[in-house]
């Protein structure tokens, strides 16, 4: 699956640039020149424009913006891994017992998540974040994950359901294995390519949430370093600070934009073969 | 069934965060315990939770939202002068992004494979990765700083929308409408390009397709009449999915332009902790959604023969 969508141009070039920014992400304290946290002066060297000393400028607090968006991409990528990570755990098992189990279990399980569905992802975070003050990274990336399983449940469900009745999984069930064996050894393996997909569209998608909420006040908490984090930094003066919403934006929008790329290059991929 | 279910989860994410609105870390820290404790028994934050939890439920069932701290006022009143600005905005955005969506689906088609559908695909991916409040950051920056053409914010100006006759007023809304409409809309469009070109070449192998094709109809003809014909359900379903990305976006779009609706409240109501009113505008926005989706559901019902017959 991998190397047939390498032959597509756009893919190579997405994995390329996501290549370079996960690189980025990884060596932060050996690209960034300054301190994201330190704030050298902050009357004489608040706010200035971008320079050779300081490419994309300062923020109100005299912290180097650059050196903000470098630490940026390390915590945006690994909020969005962590947090997909959670959503795929609980996706598939919740998608894996509701299929298997069928009938009124089944019946039960999907109501609930109607209604969990309802609610936009975006209000439910901010109604659980908004009561928490000063909430840590790590309950954040829980609250992601745990906002992000629905949908992928009921791709699971699907085809768990679709799946349950096909000879192999009959054979096996005749020899006598156990449904622990049958949905890990039999089902599972037959779910990677669904999984896949939800998990680079997923880790997309809680990029660009975590950045909203952080944008809100809500997110990452100061003085940690996300995109959002620096564009709600200088939000109170868009005009004066362009730089600052500038470039952590143009930073977010390639990563999202590359992992949407291959996101969906590797569905194509996948429908086409199924 | 679902709101109650809405309001249940909602209900226990109150009392699942640590502290109540009376509690130090919400209030000002110099008011004394007793105050609290009396502020506490007034508003009825004293009693066991189910009785809490009965209290809250029939409130809702009547409309009541509880009050909101920082404005004041009931959350219900708060929310009533809001919506209709976010109303508004969505439907325009509704409206606006599906006429643009198709027609950019219906040009990609024509020329499929040549360089305008693919920059095209491109520029809807583009949009599609980029976060609601950046573009409209973006927006902002170029049209009132740099190209300034539009005011900065607001739905009215501030200061001369008194003094100006009634068509200077309907001037006067419709500028500060043009940016956070526009936004908005190229947002939800590309969403509904993506689905409507997909769904366009889904349909051009069918069979009618070619008979049309080899009645010597023109590839327009056959686009407008058979195609986008046929393609009409998959974009009433879209309709009801768009609605919660619509309703996310005009939150973070009202937010950057100052536009008075529910966004802008429920972001002022989380800057100040007013947790009522967050809690409000939570549950007014998943209700909005889920009516527009029950909506999408009926057009769709009566929209396809099959199902109207049945």
């Amino acid at each position: 699956m991998f190397a047939r969508i390498m032959e597509r141009r756009p893919s190579r070039l997405a994995l390329g640039i996501l290549t370079t920014i996960v690189f980025i992400g990884l060596m932060a304290p050996l690209i960034a020149p300054y301190d994201p946290a330190a704030q050298p002066d902050i009357v004489a060297m608040k706010e200035l424009p971008p320079s050779f000393a300081h490419p994309f400028g300062t923020d109100p607090y005299s912290r180097d913006v650059f050196s903000r968006v470098v630490y940026g991409a390390r915590l945006s990528l690994l909020i969005g891994v962590l947090a997909t990570v959670v959503s795929l755990t609980f996706g598939v098992a919740y998608g894996a017992i509701a299929g298997y189990a069928g009938g009124f279990v089944d019946a039960v399980m999907m109501r609930i998540l109607d209604a969990f569905l309802a609610i936009p992802r975006l209000l439910l975070l901010v109604a659980i974040l908004a009561g928490w003050p000063r909430l840590s990274i790590g309950a954040l990336i829980l609250f992601l994950g745990l906002t992000g399983w629905f949908g992928l449940s009921r791709i699971v469900r699907g085809q768990v359901l679709a799946l349950k009745h096909a000879e192999f999984v009959t054979a096996a069930r005749a020899l006598g294995a156990s449904r622990r064996r049958i949905l890990w050894r039999h089902l599972l393996p037959n779910l990677v390519s669904p999984i896949v997909v939800a998990a680079t569209l997923g880790v997309a998608h809680v990029i660009v949430l975590e950045a909203g909420l952080s944008f809100l006040g809500i997110g990452v908490p100061q003085p940690g370093a996300s995109w959002g984090n620096i564009i709600r930094d200088g939000s109170d003066q868009v005009a004066a600070l362009w730089w600052m919403s500038l470039f952590p934006g143009l930073m977010m929008v390639m990563t999202v934009m590359t992992l949407n790329v291959l996101g969906e290059s590797l569905r194509d991929t996948y429908d086409r073969s199924a | 069934m679902i709101v109650a279910f809405v309001a249940a989860i909602s209900f226990a994410l109150i009392h699942l965060a640590p502290g109540d609105p009376f509690s130090a870390a919400m209030d000002n820290p110099s008011v004394s315990d007793a105050v609290r404790e009396n502020l506490r028994v007034q508003y009825g934050f004293d009693r066991p939770l189910p009785e809490q939890f009965a209290r809250y439920i029939s409130q809702l069932a009547r409309g009541e939202l509880g009050w909101s701290f920082s404005h004041n006022r009931p959350v219900r009143d708060v929310l009533a002068h809001a919506v209709p600005n976010t109303l508004l905005l969505m439907s325009i955005a509704l409206i606006a992004s599906f006429a643009l969506g198709i027609l950019v689906a219906v040009v990609q088609v024509t020329r499929r494979g040549s360089t305008t559908d693919g920059v095209l695909s491109g520029l809807s991916l583009l949009f599609l990765s980029m976060p609601d409040f950046w573009l409209a950051i973006l927006a902002l920056l170029t049209f009132t700083y740099w190209l300034p053409v539009f005011p900065v914010g607001g739905a009215v100006d501030p200061v001369m929308h008194e003094y100006m006759g009634l068509g200077g007023r309907i001037l006067d809304r419709l500028k500060h409408l043009v940016l956070p409409a526009l936004t908005l809309t190229l947002l939800a469009a590309a969403t509904v390009a993506r689905h409507q070109r997909a769904a366009l070449l889904d349909v051009l192998p069918s069979d009618y397709i070619r008979t049309a094709r080899l009645k010597g109809l023109t590839e327009r003809a056959i686009l407008r009449r058979h195609a986008l014909r046929n393609a009409t359900l998959p974009i009433i379903s879209l309709i009801g999915l768009s609605f919660p990305a619509l309703l996310t976006g005009a939150v973070f779009i009202e937010r950057v332009f100052a536009w008075p609706g529910m966004g802008y409240a429920l972001v002022n109501a989380i800057e100040s902790r007013d947790y009522p009113l967050v809690v409000g505008s939570v549950i007014i926005g998943s209700v909005m959604v889920m009516l527009g989706s029950f909506l999408a559901d009926m057009l769709y019902a009566w929209a396809d023969p099959r199902l109207r017959a049945g």
